[in-house]
């Protein structure tokens, strides 16, 4: 990491910091801004992180390996999330997530090669009437078929 | 997907509400009317366990402190539950006045909307909707005009852990901890939020409050069954013609409910979400209420094509993956429970093993910290004595034949 990359960074939690407050309950909030923004909280955040609200990094890192939507380690650019749980599995969970496999050519778990899309499964997205369920990014799609999630993804950017 | 608001009829929620007739009624009332009308309406919170909200404000409001919080839990991450979501897009109106009456009730200034992660989506609509209640004094200083009435709401964006629906372990989270259940006691109502007192109550509980205050207890506790009064949200998903969203009174017996939704076929209910119990046939003459079967909401419909050890893996799946691994009975125990599971789909297991389990999963019951682990084995036990045939005794279709 460059030095005025790590400085942009260094502002930018500052900002946050400013934003929230330097309490500990700021912490989440602050943590959802920089993931938003870079799609993972890399170590020199966490330590920046740490610094301004006057906590040790490795609270920092235990409170992000907590939550599924935090992460330490970057991701694709876009984070396709489908539901896994019961009322979506049964009505063509498994299909659904065949064809985006084939379509990304990665599996499960796994990030595309130009670094677009990361594929995960979700638990509960509340959707439970409308399933099968996905999310890209915050945006959710509710009934989907193979080739409806697949021209989905071909949507985005 | 859209957010448009459907047209719903229901005894209680989905009755006629206009935003701020709840606010307007009880800034000519006291905190003491507020609580005897709650108490008349005898309202259980919604969330599942059923906790008397007449009591929990009472408490709240009896401890001294020099800041209080209310924390409105839309954190609904149980699997099949997905009424607060309809609640938040539809009727935001209902969630922030029923905040408000809180707020007054047990003395806070601070309300805080605790969205779980996976709504992120409603964010920007909800706090489109506080700026103007905020412009119509329905919140902040002075509220409509009364002097010292002082309530204002944030939203906390939470970042997906479905045991941050229990109360301590969200309170951890607000204040920047991991997600891991307090031991309790002492309860939030005494030491919550940064150590004030905290009630933490379900999105339905204020919906319904917000209508009770208006209308009062008295109406309420004419709709459902004398112990479990007023009406619920049914969040009804899986094999039938019309999921969605019901409002159903109290007493009201599974049989009705299936017929309501076009459910055909029926093998099996899965009624409170993966933590839930899993009721066969024979059982759908029983009645939803707190008396017989108590639910946050959640039906999921099964019909006789669906394998019940698939279900019930993708339960133990979510367990294993959701359990916050701070307590032992926890953490251990739904790894085993699912391994059990694999055992059955392989055919490797043995009797003496699976009882084994059952045993190990009512241990879990009574072990665990928290309503995770205390209620991870109830599927498994449920869809094991209530579909044995079918997973251990079938004649037909080799392991595990329908």
């Amino acid at each position: 990491m460059l030095v005025v990359e790590k400085n942009a960074l260094s502002e930018e939690i500052e900002s946050y910091v400013n934003k929230y407050g330097e309490d500990r309950s700021a912490l989440l909030m602050i943590l959802h801004e920089i993931q938003n923004k870079h799609r993972h909280i890399s170590e020199f955040a966490q330590q920046e992180v740490a610094r301004l609200l006057n906590i040790h990094p490795v609270e920092v890192y235990s409170v992000i390996s907590f939550f599924a939507f935090l992460n330490s380690n970057p991701k694709g650019r876009n984070l396709v999330r489908v539901c896994q749980t019961i009322s979506c599995d049964i009505h063509g969970k498994a299909v659904v997530v065949h064809a985006i496999e084939r379509e990304l050519g990665i599996k499960v778990g796994e990030t595309t090669k130009d670094n677009k899309f990361t594929l995960e499964y979700a638990n509960c997205l509340g959707l439970c009437d409308m399933g099968p369920a996905m999310a890209i990014n915050d945006q959710v799609f509710t009934k989907l078929t193979p080739e409806k999630a697949v021209e989905l993804l071909s949507k985005v950017k | 997907m859209e957010l448009t608001k459907q047209n719903r009829t229901g005894a209680v929620i989905f009755s006629d509400y206009k935003r701020g007739d709840a606010i307007k009624k009880i800034i000519k009332m006291s905190r003491e009317d507020i609580l005897f009308e709650l108490k008349e309406s005898k309202l259980k919170g919604r969330g599942g366990a059923g906790f008397p909200t007449s009591t929990k404000w009472m408490l709240t409001a009896a401890s001294k402190s020099d800041g209080k919080f209310l924390v409105c839990n839309a954190d609904e991450g149980e699997p099949g539950t997905f009424k607060d979501r309809v609640l938040l897009i539809e009727y935001p109106e209902l969630v922030f006045d029923g905040m408000v009456v809180g707020g007054y009730t047990i003395g806070a200034e601070h309300g805080i909307l605790y969205l779980r992660g996976e709504y992120e989506y409603l964010l920007k609509s909800l706090q489109d909707y506080l700026v103007r209640m905020r412009e119509d004094n329905l919140l902040g200083d002075n509220i409509l005009g009364k002097p010292g009435f002082n309530f204002d709401v944030s939203i906390f964006l939470g970042s997906g852990a479905y045991v941050c629906g229990e109360e301590t372990a969200l309170i951890e989270s607000l204040e920047g901890h991991r997600g891991e259940p307090r031991n309790r006691p002492p309860y939030p109502i005494s030491t919550g939020y940064l150590g004030k007192p905290t009630s933490v109550n379900n999105v339905e509980t204020l919906c319904a409050v917000a209508h009770i205050v208006l209308k009062g207890g008295a109406w309420f506790s004419k709709v459902g069954t004398d112990k479990s009064t007023g009406s619920k949200l049914f969040s009804v998903s899986g094999d039938c013609a019309k999921p969605g969203v019901y409002e159903l009174p109290w007493g009201t017996k599974v049989s009705e409910l299936l017929e309501l939704v076009g459910a055909e076929d029926t093998k099996a209910v899965q009624i409170g979400g993966a933590s839930g119990v899993c009721i066969p046939k024979s059982q759908f003459n029983r009645t939803f209420a707190y008396e017989d079967v108590a639910t946050g909401g959640s039906i999921m419909i099964f019909n006789e094509s669906r394998n019940m050890l698939h279900v019930l893996k993708n339960f133990m799946e979510f367990f294993v993956d959701e359990s916050c691994g701070q307590c032992t009975p926890c953490r251990i125990g739904n790894v085993k429970l699912l391994e059990g599971v694999e055992m059955i789909e392989n055919g490797t297991y043995t009797f003496a093993h699976i009882n084994k389990l059952k045993d190990l999963g009512k241990t879990m019951q009574v072990a665990s910290k928290c309503g995770l682990g205390q209620s991870s084995p109830n599927p498994f036990i449920s869809i094991l004595e209530n579909f044995n045939d079918e997973i251990f005794n079938s004649s037909i279709g080799g392991k595990h034949g329908k």
